[in-house]
């Protein structure tokens, strides 16, 4: 059995740092709208936020299933990182701004030809 | 009474994290929002190595501070970002961003103040963790990785190939004084391409 766990500190304590960091990362998407940068570092930390939880649940659990599905969620989320920021370096090489605005006018000009 | 170790280094490990995290999403600049990111990533790792999963902490450092995090950085420090426009509208979704923050987290903190984590592990685990003296945390995941979880393992490192040729596709720009060989477009020529035959009358000359 972990030492961490159980003895002074619990399970509900890493869940709610764990939530503590969702919430962070959601009002984090409601307040940078203008700023798609700050909007994937928002989405990066409600993937930590998963993480934590699936880690906390496989040691108070002892199932180890959950830090393997956790690897896959490192992996998935990097791959993310990666095409998204590749997104925005084509999308400013094209407009010469990241303005989540210019995105919508861009289709919809697209859409008027 | 004395406070043991562990519960120390729990707290500051979250409370750094949590703070930092709210630098993350209010830093006027995009790069101290970056630089705050790697600073959460690595509480982040604190917390897991606290938990007894050191693989997944080294993997969170490699991963996330090494490649997703400095990708951010390069990416932030190319683009050259407008940050006051990029600011506009912060204080209107002020409100709603924070009463739906609180709202989450109201309902989180609701659903984890009735579980019971006794009554869940009356399951038998599917993978037990073996005991740290004997088997290591990363010993223990790789025989599980490689063993049960093969193909979802191979998946993701097809996933990871997608978003490898994606990000080249997507980012590739053909250089145009290039004077490459093009030996395709070389013999797919035709003679209308090139020639053209004309009738000049004299002294008049073509035009």
């Amino acid at each position: 059995m972990n030492i961490a766990l159980y003895e002074s500190i619990g399970v509900t304590h890493y869940l709610v740092v764990a939530a503590l960091l969702f919430v962070i990362g959601i009002c984090g998407i409601f307040l940078n709208r203008k700023n798609i940068i700050t909007l994937l570092m928002s989405i990066e930390l409600m993937l930590l936020a998963v993480n934590i939880n699936m880690v906390v649940f496989s040691v108070a659990l002892q199932d180890l299933v959950g830090q393997v599905f956790t690897v896959f969620i490192l992996t998935v989320a990097a791959a993310e990182a990666a095409i998204g920021l590749a997104i925005l370096v084509v999308f400013f090489r094209n407009v010469g701004s990241i303005a989540v605005e210019e995105i919508g006018r861009e289709t919809h000009m697209e859409a008027a030809k | 009474m004395e406070l043991p170790i562990a519960t120390i280094t729990f707290y500051i490990l979250s409370i750094a994290m949590v703070l930092s995290a709210f630098a993350v999403i209010s830093s006027r600049n995009p790069v101290h929002s970056v630089l705050f990111l790697i600073f959460c990533f690595f509480n982040a790792a604190g917390l897991f190595v606290l938990l007894g999963a050191e693989y997944i902490a080294m993997t969170l450092v490699i991963v996330y501070v090494g490649a997703v995090a400095v990708l951010f950085l390069f990416v932030v420090m190319m683009l050259d970002v407008d940050v006051a426009q990029m600011r506009a509208g912060f204080l209107k979704y002020l409100p709603v961003g924070f009463g739906v923050a609180a709202l989450l987290f109201g309902e989180l903190y609701m659903v984890f103040s009735a579980l019971s984590v006794t009554e869940i592990s009356s399951v038998a685990p599917a993978h037990a963790i073996p005991e740290a003296s004997e088997v290591s945390n990363t010993l223990a995941i790789g025989r599980i990785l490689y063993t049960d979880y093969i193909y979802a393992f191979q998946v993701s490192g097809i996933i990871l190939l997608v978003a490898m040729i994606g990000a080249i596709v997507l980012t590739l720009r053909e250089k145009k004084r290039s004077l490459k060989q093009n030996i395709n477009k070389q013999l797919s020529r035709k003679r209308g391409d090139a020639l053209k035959l004309m009738k000049v009358k004299s002294g008049e000359g073509a035009s």
